[in-house]
């Protein structure tokens, strides 16, 4: 038994206590500290991803209990690339809040950053389905202070919506998880897997029940149509580094999918062309919704929204097919969406910071400080979010639309991803002319005030109620930010440069996915006291 | 017994249904909260009724209740009491900065108007001491 599978849950558990109990008044500490754990998060994960590549699944069994009686954490490969992304993004976007000053402008951003990352950790881990409860539970409560960090009313009541429809999740994931005990009598994931192929085929109504909710539950945290309704206002309403850090929260949801729906239930049964046949519409409505959002919205906070909603849509449709080779685009496309959302999260912060009043309504406005290079990273996150050529949005596009060739309902998916995706561009090219081409109309840009302010003098917290975003004068290094926000970018190139090995690596993992009997085997029959 | 439990699971859901779906804050934390008992009743239905059995190990005891159940039902109630409490927090915050209490975001999250306007709380067509 490898403890290191723990480590991911346990670093961050130790220090956001640790965090909030002896350094509460001293930020640079805090910053240290937790900028340190999350690199050692990122180790960490790393070293598992190595451990899960060679393509044996490791299983950490909690207290020693034997298999379906305790906890087990399972590590795979998708859990492990899960892990890396995680922690990248985390990390780089950390970065960001430290430079930007947005986590001194409420109390506790690094305690809660971390409490929020040992819940994604957990959930990806985590081989029990009422555990995987547990984590929701711990990521959300986490993600609830996140939100309304910094304060203001339009926050505050965008996050109580987001309390509310998520509590109303985790109820309805309650009723799912008791529906499928009662039909099974078991929620470890593998024994689960076991149980439900031997169930008599006439027999699985409760079953079925049980993994529609289940689904439901798992789509309102992806943000499928019709369940999407938390996602923009929060989304837009959350600070940047917030919303950033939430493009890896509706992967959380994704994963789920993915995870129950190739493991549990196993394929060409009737719960997962039950699944299937929901799922695709879903996702088809998803991408339709989301790209008619970033074309019609009035605010730069939702366009990058609607731009997250839509590539959801996208990626379930890999995910619909439930075969390897729309699996392998799917992840491939995962890892894509989530380093181009939390960019395109990062850079509408920079634009706000920069503009007068903190406004990101798509109203012309005088130019904005450091204007080339802030339109350079904006013009580059949306190729990417748009799936245009070179960035890897293209790449990942085409393997989705390769791997649906086979599907019934062919023409169709190509043509809502080919029209929504002229629908994004326009939305996108739209919203960046208004904030940096007609910006030019309205004058000369204003003298940048940063560079006027002495680094040296210690910053005290400064809260602001009333704005939505932290300004240019706030900013603890500008030049950290604006460097965060590139590496996101630059994440993306290297994952088109390098699109050979992560592919091999997509492969593998859908190829591990779509057999589960060595997940039953290691969970179950690797143990002491086997049969 | 049956009968007794499927009606109250099922009342009360109904009555949270409704609750959640109210415009005022304060009933739909109340209609979480029915939410939340409606479904601890049910997962401890899930492990089935049975009276007056030990559930764990004992000696002399011909039949158990099923005890991962109740392990379920008391981490549930742990996170949807500790989630009310955020929830009604998060209401008042929410209340003392806008000035009301409605659960929808006002216009002036889509048209833009940054500032909320004079006047203080009142909106056309709500009634500030009205009902839930």
């Amino acid at each position: 038994m490898n403890h290191w599978l723990i480590a991911p849950v346990v670093v961050p558990a130790f220090v956001a206590p640790l965090i909030v109990l002896a350094m509460r008044h001293d930020l640079v500490l805090q910053r240290v500290v937790s900028v340190a754990a999350t690199v050692a998060q990122l180790a960490i994960a790393l070293a598992l991803m190595a451990l899960a590549a060679g393509g044996e699944i490791h299983v950490y069994r909690l207290g020693n209990w034997a298999a379906p009686f305790g906890i087990v954490l399972m590590l795979d490969r998708l859990a492990a690339l899960m892990l890396v992304l995680t922690a990248v993004l985390a990390l780089v976007v950390q970065l960001y809040a430290v430079g930007s000053g947005w986590d001194r402008k409420g109390w506790h951003f690094h305690a809660l950053w971390q409490f929020q990352l040992m819940g994604i950790n957990g959930a990806f881990l985590t081989g029990d389905a009422f555990n995987l409860f547990v984590f929701f539970e711990v990521l959300l409560i986490a993600s609830y202070g996140l939100m309304i960090h910094g304060g203001g009313e339009m926050r505050l009541r965008a996050g109580v919506q987001y309390v509310i429809y998520n509590l109303a999740g985790s109820t309805l994931f309650l009723a799912a998880l008791g529906t499928i005990y009662a039909a099974t009598g078991t929620l470890n994931m593998a024994d689960l897997a076991v149980k439900v192929a031997q169930l008599p085929a006439d027999d699985t109504a409760l079953l079925r029940v049980g993994a529609v909710l289940l689904m439901l539950v798992f789509a309102v945290k992806a943000a499928l149509v019709p369940l999407h309704f938390w996602l923009p206002a929060t989304y837009a309403r959350a600070p940047g580094p917030v919303a950033a850090l939430f493009a890896i929260m509706t992967k959380v949801g994704v994963y789920a999918i993915i995870r129950f729906f190739t493991l549990v239930f196993p394929s060409d049964s009737a719960v997962e062309r039950l699944a299937a046949d929901i799922l695709l519409p879903a996702a088809l409505a998803t991408l339709v919704i989301g790209q008619i959002g970033v074309l019609g919205s009035r605010h730069l906070g939702r366009v990058a929204a609607f731009a997250a909603l839509a590539s959801v849509g996208t990626l379930m449709i890999g995910v619909a097919q439930f075969r390897q080779p729309g699996l392998i685009a799917a992840i491939w496309y995962l890892i894509h969406s989530t380093l181009a959302a939390g960019a395109l999260f990062l850079i509408v912060d920079l634009i706000g910071a920069r503009r007068a009043g903190g406004s990101l309504w798509l109203r012309p406005l005088p130019p904005i400080a450091q204007g080339g290079i802030v339109a350079a990273l904006f013009f580059a996150a949306a190729i990417g979010v748009a799936g245009l050529p070179p960035l890897s949005g293209f790449l990942g596009k085409l393997a989705i639309m390769q791997a649906t060739r086979q599907a019934d309902w062919v023409l169709l998916i190509w043509a809502v991803i080919l029209v929504t995706s002229l629908l994004a561009i326009y939305g996108l090219s739209r919203a960046g002319s208004t904030v940096f081409w007609k910006a030019h109309e309205l004058g000369p840009a204003p003298v940048p005030q940063a560079a006027s302010r002495d680094s040296r003098r210690p910053l005290p917290a400064k809260v602001e109620p009333d704005e939505d975003v932290q300004d240019l004068a706030d900013s603890a290094s500008p030049a950290l930010a604006l460097t965060a926000a590139g590496a996101l970018v630059a994440g993306m190139v290297a994952l088109t440069v390098f699109g050979g090995p992560v592919m091999d690596y997509s492969r593998a993992t859908a190829r591990q996915l779509v057999d589960p009997a060595p997940y039953v085997d290691a969970v179950l029959m690797r143990q002491e006291g086997a049969r | 017994m049956e009968l007794l439990i499927a009606i109250a699971i099922g009342s009360l859901t109904a009555a949270g249904v409704y609750l959640v779906l109210r415009k005022r804050s304060f009933a739909v934390v109340l209609g979480m909260t029915m939410l939340s008992y409606a479904i601890n009743l049910f997962l401890v239905v899930t492990g089935r009724l049975v009276i007056d059995r030990p559930p764990i190990l004992q000696g002399g005891a011909a039949s158990y209740t099923d005890p991962l159940p109740q392990a379920l039902v008391l981490t549930a109630i742990v996170i949807s009491f500790g989630m009310t409490a955020l929830v009604v927090m998060m209401a008042l915050g929410a209340f003392l900065e806008g000035g009301d209490d409605r659960i929808d975001m006002p216009r002036r999250d889509l048209t833009g108007a940054d500032r909320k306007p004079p006047g203080g709380t009142a909106r056309p067509g709500h009634r500030p001491e009205g009902g839930a």
